[in-house]
């Protein structure tokens, strides 16, 4: 969509501007905190030995930690009692592939049935702010209210079924719940968590290149380029160097396939994705899969890379390049955990650092969310009712041949689409996610991508049961649950390749 | 009122994968469904379908299931039958319809009556379009949906 409007030269109404912003922040608050509590908080906590827990410790705990409501010993009990109920039963579901009992495990009994608690409230309270997607005129779960040019939701102060008073309270209502839970639950189990696993700053650190295209315009005409005018900005760090944010020059993004079971002419150089090739060329091995032969293709991944170098995306990247931007509320949300944790800034180039670099971002967007609605609801009070840009719609108003590079950071990092439009036609169409800057195989230098480089001198307590590995790689969130559900009979192949790596 | 949900699941780009999805495509083209009646295309999502099941009190899914019959063959599974087929893992994407189930329970809003409706897919492959077998069996599918939730057609 921001590829085309890029190519058509296409800008948005202030009311499409705020309200993707809206609800890509909710994406967020909502993306990160399942994460957390879904989908690697069980990497951390032991479900099993919660049963273990004295709930009058366990509320004593919660209340030292933060004034959330649901915290008496009898809640605690109840948690427990119907913990055990599962445990009993047989019935672990989702829980029943972990490493309970695994030495790395380091919680007491009493902070794992307090995060317990939280992962079921979390799931109740998701299905609730998640629905200031459907709010906002979008077919849930698939977001259909998007239109080149700008939203299709009208906005109409008179009209039902358009946004009105009525949805702007109930998105305020929605946002202040969605950051309570943000403030008083996510953020306060972090910080009591993170103590017990100190030693997680010291690894996984990965490459110490970093990148963000930056999103959340502030303004309508804003450039991408000047910190001030996106909420979360745009930038470049490389080798750690908090003192010099890069600008970020789209040019210099390119994308290797020697490692990759795609085909390029000269397989020795990389690409622009603008006039990118995606020729599907399956070398490895025929199933069952036994080993992956890493010296030559080994990934359906390409192998993206910025100015030739190998880079980080994501909640991490984000909260550095902000905070090295001098970002007013990014500073102040990492000083707080830095100094709660009483540690220096180099912490954050970590496993450990990613977990606390979401629960950041997840801080500073579930504040914004009620300052952009408010902004929403005084625009459309000042007269402002334009929700689309129609001038480029037919497209015989279209030039005959367009490029376009559309930007945005997702919930896991960069996100960028290129466009090539040639006769009202889609000509080339590419695109780079998250997860393959993250995942990137090797490129033509032999230059790793960031969870190969993380995992180098990861310490693996049992090769059976890398609960360490998993750490770090569910610190960057990948998108690949699909393949790994896919792989699950192999898991302990795969992971044997990297652990011997 | 009890409360409905027909929840179509899979993928359209992996061919037979999305028979659920082209089963409730059909049901709302060709049947008048009844008010209390809500059809929701699950595609791939996984957890964020949960907010969809509060107050259910029927749940029917459509999904494609390895069944281990010629393909187009189609089961009907309900009640003990359900945690039974999830626990085999039978559903031949990542969904994570097993886990949505689970936390369903988990939050107290697992809906009293469940109902599978599987059918066995000849393909997975990448693809989209199902393949000639399923395609041949995808009306008495949407049919038995119908009866399911009483809708008449259209």
């Amino acid at each position: 969509m921001r590829a085309v409007e890029d190519a058509l030269g296409i800008k948005i109404p202030t009311n499409a501007r705020l309200i993707r912003n809206i609800i890509e922040a909710i994406q967020y608050v909502q993306d990160h905190v399942i994460h957390f509590y879904h989908l690697h908080a069980l990497d951390w906590v032991d479900i099993v030995s919660a049963l273990e827990a004295d709930p009058q410790a366990t509320s004593e705990l919660a209340q030292s930690i933060s004034d959330w409501s649901k915290s008496s010993a009898d809640y605690f009990k109840g948690v427990q009692d119907k913990l055990k109920l599962y445990v009993s039963s047989g019935q672990l579901g989702p829980f029943g592939n972990a490493y309970w009992g695994h030495p790395a495990y380091k919680l007491p009994p009493e902070a794992n049935l307090m995060a317990v608690a939280h992962y079921l409230e979390a799931l109740d309270w998701q299905r609730e702010v998640i629905k200031a997607h459907a709010i906002l005129g979008a077919k849930n779960p698939h977001l259909q209210t998007y239109l080149v040019g700008g939203m299709s939701i009208p906005v109409d102060p008179n009209s039902q079924a358009a946004i009105n008073a009525d949805k702007i309270a109930h998105l305020q209502a929605l946002f202040a719940k969605a950051k309570e839970f943000v403030e008083k639950v996510y953020l306060p189990d972090v910080l009591a968590v993170a103590p017990f696993y100190l030693d997680w700053t010291t690894v996984g650190e990965g490459l110490g290149n970093f990148m963000s295209y930056g999103d959340f315009p502030l303004i309508d005409d804003f450039d991408p380029n000047k910190a001030s005018d996106l909420f979360i900005p745009r930038g470049v760090i490389l080798d750690r160097d908090l003192s010099t944010v890069h600008p970020l020059d789209p040019a210099s993004i390119t994308e290797y396939v020697t490692h990759s079971w795609f085909k390029y002419e000269d397989e020795s150089k990389a690409m622009h994705p603008a006039e990118g090739q995606t020729n599907p060329n399956y070398t490895g091995p025929k199933p069952p899969y036994e080993f992956l032969e890493v010296e030559g293709k080994y990934s359906w991944l390409k192998a993206p890379r910025y100015d030739d170098k190998s880079m980080e995306v994501g909640p991490l990247a984000r909260m550095l390049i902000a905070y090295a931007s001098g970002h007013e509320r990014v500073k102040f949300w990492v000083d707080a955990v830095l100094n709660k944790l009483n540690a220096p800034a180099t912490v954050l180039f970590s496993t450990l650092g990613r977990v606390a670099a979401r629960c950041v971002e997840t801080m500073v967007l579930a504040e914004q969310l009620a300052g952009w609605t408010n902004e929403l609801a005084a625009n459309i009070a000042a007269g402002d009712l334009r929700i689309h840009e129609n001038d480029h719609w037919a497209p015989s108003t279209w030039p005959a041949e367009a490029m376009g590079w559309g930007w945005t950071e997702a919930p896991r990092g960069a996100l960028g689409h290129w466009i090539h439009i040639k006769d009202g036609k889609i000509a080339n169409y590419q695109a780079i996610v998250p997860s393959t800057w993250n995942g990137s195989p090797r490129d033509a230098n032999g230059v790793p991508g960031a969870y190969e480089a993380a995992l180098v001198g990861t310490p693996v307590a049992d090769p059976n049961q890398p609960v360490e590995i998993l750490r770090t790689i569910h610190s960057f969130d990948p998108c690949m649950a699909c393949a790994v559900h896919v792989l699950d009979p192999e898991g302990k192949e795969i992971t044997k390749v990297i652990v011997a790596d | 009122m009890t409360k409905t949900l027909v929840l179509g699941i899979g993928n359209l780009l992996l061919t037979d994968d999305g028979v659920g999805i082209r089963a409730i495509q059909l049901l709302e083209e060709r049947y008048m469904l009844p008010e209390e009646v809500q059809v929701v295309d699950g595609g791939t999502c996984g957890l964020d379908l949960l907010q969809f099941l509060e107050g259910v009190d029927h749940l029917v899914i459509i999904d494609a299931a390895r069944l281990g019959k010629t393909p187009g063959s189609i089961a009907r599974l309900e009640g003990d039958q359900v945690p039974a087929y999830l626990a085999l893992k039978t559903s031949p994407h990542e969904i994570g319809l097993p886990e949505l189930l689970f936390t369903a329970r988990l939050t107290d809003i697992y809906p009293p009556k469940v109902v599978v409706l599987g059918m066995q897919p000849e393909s997975i492959e990448t693809s989209l379009g199902l393949t000639p077998a399923v395609a041949a069996h995808l009306n008495e599918l949407v049919e038995m949906a119908a009866v399911e939730v009483g809708a008449v057609k259209c």
